[in-house]
């Protein structure tokens, strides 16, 4: 009954402590900072001047080149300036400030709350849509929807795998998101269904959200073609490769993409942004974050506006604890540590995890003991101690020939480390030099 | 709210399992096999422990403090269990002066020169073990016989393993048959009821600490087993062949060190193979060689020299024996 990918993974804590909490809407913040880069691909260009006034919903920056999005006004108001901030990750970029004024929407937008089922737009319409409503992957990764609903020449699809995973410990948007809207959700799997031209769907979620799948499992006889697949709770199953793996026994070549075994893979998140731009005519300006914490007064998830600042979020949830040592963008294992508190949410951002002081630093590093535990952990059927060595002495050739690029940065090897090494760091710095080399091995 | 935060790449957590909790893990599961040894040979298992002990982990805080000038790490606790190791692999009437020139060539020798923790080749206590075997042997070979708990330490009653027993009988021409009768029933064996190693007797106490270590996911079933099915499906093939003048798998799996090097020797991760494949042809190699040296060569026994020769092929099992990589083999539908 329950599925799950074969090789290695792990099983932290779950700590899904906001699990029973229902979304709040989070009052629109007095002044809201939009990055204009908040998808993989290359950053919108603004197109608003600063003095302007915008309504929410309207586009203040236009997608360059296809692989970009566009870039909506999450709120009403007058553009205050366009400057450089630093965002969730650290590095400086272009983005509109607006003050916001009121809470006007563009009139296309339909804000109501009833479920539209009938969908009524062509396959190219639902695709321009999701283009012109800046959708992106919810799940972090942040990739133009759009580009994964258009099957590239050559290949093709014949089923959708739906993300309701949520393998990162204390995160809980996408689980609260199945419960509150699953009707929207499976719409919006309905409409990515049509839009790849495929008859069949599977929603995989993990057997810690029995709530979840039972509810959808029961929303999804209204709806043809899509079933529920309960899944073993095991990090890192929310991976792609390991969730169509263990969905549907297909295993996603060695340096290829999902499409290569005829899968096209979306977040729920995703799904009902989706549904929300098909159906609603609504740009993506929102989304659901979890706010958690061991220490956290208050922890929940929260809906918020595009822009919003991470302080203010912090505050909703009880305001930052004393002890805190750490903020993370994201979830535990895969989540960015923050700098400052003082950035916007953006499209990717599924949660705000506080560390108090004593969990945020990292234990001494002992010597490898050879244990093992490393390879048995890795999803991917690596040796993280060798490819980690080999980084660190700057052996590229041989790290190449390991696979260090089939890594997706999951943390499992790290996470189970007895000796506390650093693995992932070290993979990281050889995967970005292997890319990069062979890079530059193409261009000359 | 001015809080500097620490900034870190992901992962921001980290299991509990250390180095430190997995050694004194090992200790743990070394625990029921060092009561039987006291409760068989009393006072001289004791001795012989706390001066194993003692010695390893005083060798290594001096070659790192004095020799080497680094941080001693003795608190990571695997100068322990080498400590441990060592003891089990000798008999409980050593005298101490051994047992320190032991601890040296353990620690000093097959482990501190190499780099340490987890850069060493081959397993230390072993290394000790069969230095001392081939510099001392009238000492090494003393086995004192068990005799309930005693507070004598260095004039025991000695006498033959049963495997000394088995070789000599055989190579003058008795039956096994016969041999059989004076050697420990294969029950009393099962409870340690034999002359050997301080703490290699008592099969089912090593078979208790085993299996805690496979609760405690402190080591995982491959290279035991391995080595196990390989001795007996062996022994069993000769034993078949011709009873007369070999002994029956239980025999062999029950007497001399194979439990304890199965269980705790081989498993050592520093010098065992880091995949499971590996570890299988690791454990086959080392069940093979050790019936082949109990059968045919010159010491009765051969689960030492068994575990360092397959300890100089771990890093040929690491480098050749890969894991299955995911997404190699392409499955389509």
């Amino acid at each position: 009954m329950f599925k799950t990918f074969p090789k290695g993974g792990i099983h932290p804590p779950e700590n899904k402590l906001t699990a029973d909490k229902p979304t709040v809407i989070l009052p629109v913040p007095p002044q809201v900072t939009v990055p204009v880069s908040q998808h993989i691909g290359a950053p919108a260009t603004p197109v608003v001047e600063k003095g302007a006034a915008v309504l929410a919903g309207q586009v203040i920056a236009e997608a360059k080149g296809f692989v970009s999005t566009n870039i909506h006004s999450p709120v009403s108001g007058k553009v205050s300036k366009i400057d450089t901030v630093v965002d969730t990750t650290g590095y400086k970029q272009t983005a509109v400030i607006i003050d916001v004024e009121g809470d006007e929407w563009v009139t296309t937008v339909d804000r109501s709350s009833v479920l539209v089922k009938e969908i009524t737009l062509t396959r190219e319409e639902i695709i321009g849509r999701c283009r012109q409503c800046g959708l992106v992957g919810m799940g972090g990764a942040t990739f133009p929807t759009h580009i994964k609903l258009t099957v590239p020449a050559g290949k093709s699809c014949d089923m959708v795998i739906i993300n309701g995973v949520e393998c990162e410990p204390y995160l809980t948007s996408d689980h609260r998101l199945m419960l509150e809207k699953g009707a929207e959700v499976l719409t919006g799997v309905t409409i990515i269904m049509k839009a790849l031209g495929v008859e069949r769907a599977v929603v995989g979620i993990e057997a810690n959200k029995p709530d979840a799948i039972s509810h959808l499992t029961e929303l999804a006889k209204d709806f043809k073609g899509i079933t529920v697949q309960p899944l073993k709770v095991k990090y890192p199953q929310g991976g792609e490769k390991q969730l169509i793996k263990a969905c549907t026994g297909r295993e996603v070549p060695s340096g290829g993409l999902p499409i290569d075994v005829g899968v096209v893979v979306q977040n729920v998140g995703t799904a009902f942004a989706v549904y929300e731009a098909v159906q609603k005519n609504k740009p993506l300006v929102e989304r659901v974050v979890t706010v958690t914490g061991k220490s956290v007064t208050n922890p929940g998830n929260f809906l918020v506006r595009i822009g919003t600042p991470v302080t203010a979020l912090i505050e909703a949830a009880g305001g930052m604890p004393d002890d805190t040592g750490k903020v993370v963008n994201g979830g535990p294992m895969m989540g960015k540590a923050l700098a400052i508190t003082e950035v916007p949410v953006t499209k990717g951002t599924s949660g705000i995890l506080l560390f108090p002081a004593a969990a945020s630093r990292r234990a001494e590093v002992l010597p490898c003991i050879r244990c093992g535990k490393c390879s048995s952990a890795c999803a991917m059927g690596l040796e993280p101690w060798l490819i980690s060595v080999l980084s660190e002495k700057g052996m590229w050739d041989q790290a190449e020939k390991e696979k260090i690029t089939d890594c997706m940065e999951c943390g499992a090897c790290t996470y189970t480390c007895p000796a506390k090494r650093p693995l992932l760091d070290y993979i990281r710095l050889g995967k970005s030099t292997v890319i990069r080399m062979a890079r530059e091995k193409i261009t000359k | 709210m001015n809080n500097i935060l620490n900034v870190s790449p992901s992962p921001h957590l980290s299991s509990p399992e250390t180095t430190r909790r997995l050694m004194y893990g090992v200790v743990i599961a070394l625990v029921p096999a060092l009561a039987a040894s006291i409760y068989y040979f009393g006072m001289g298992a004791i001795i012989v422990t706390l001066t194993s002990v003692l010695s390893c982990v005083a060798v290594e805080y001096l070659v790192q403090k004095f020799i080497l000038k680094t941080k001693p790490s003795v608190k990571d606790g695997s100068a322990v269990v080498t400590g441990l190791l060592l003891a089990f692999n000798v008999p409980s009437n050593l005298p101490i002066w051994i047992i320190i020139i032991g601890a040296i060539i353990s620690i000093g020798v097959a482990k501190m020169t190499f780099g340490g923790l987890g850069s060493n080749p081959f397993n230390p206590a072993l290394v000790g073990r069969v230095f001392l075997l081939i510099s001392f042997p009238v000492q090494m070979t003393s086995w004192p016989v068990p005799s309930g708990f005693r507070t004598g330490y260095l004039d025991a009653v000695t006498g033959a393993t049963p495997l000394g027993i088995l070789t000599e009988g055989v190579k003058a021409g008795e039956s096994v048959a016969s041999l059989m009768e004076k050697v420990p029933t294969h029950m009393q064996l099962f409870y340690g009821y034999m002359g050997g190693s301080m703490g290699e007797i008592a099969a089912a106490a090593l078979i208790l600490g085993g299996i805690y270590m496979l609760w405690k996911k402190i080591i995982s079933w491959h290279i035991p087993v391995s080595i196990l099915m390989s001795v007996a499906l062996f022994t069993g093939i000769l034993w078949l062949a011709d009873p007369t003048i070999y002994a029956d798998p239980g025999f062999h799996l029950l007497t001399g060190g194979i439990m304890l090097g199965a269980i705790f020797m081989a498993t050592d991760y520093v010098t065992s193979p880091m995949t499971h494949k590996g570890m299988i042809i690791y454990g086959v190699g080392i069940g093979v060689i050790t019936v082949l040296i109990r059968t045919w060569g010159a010491y009765p026994e051969g689960v030492s020299f068994a575990i360092l020769i397959m300890n100089a092929f771990v890093p040929l099992l690491n480098m050749y024996i890969k894991p299955k990589r995911f997404g190699k083999e392409v499955k389509h539908g």
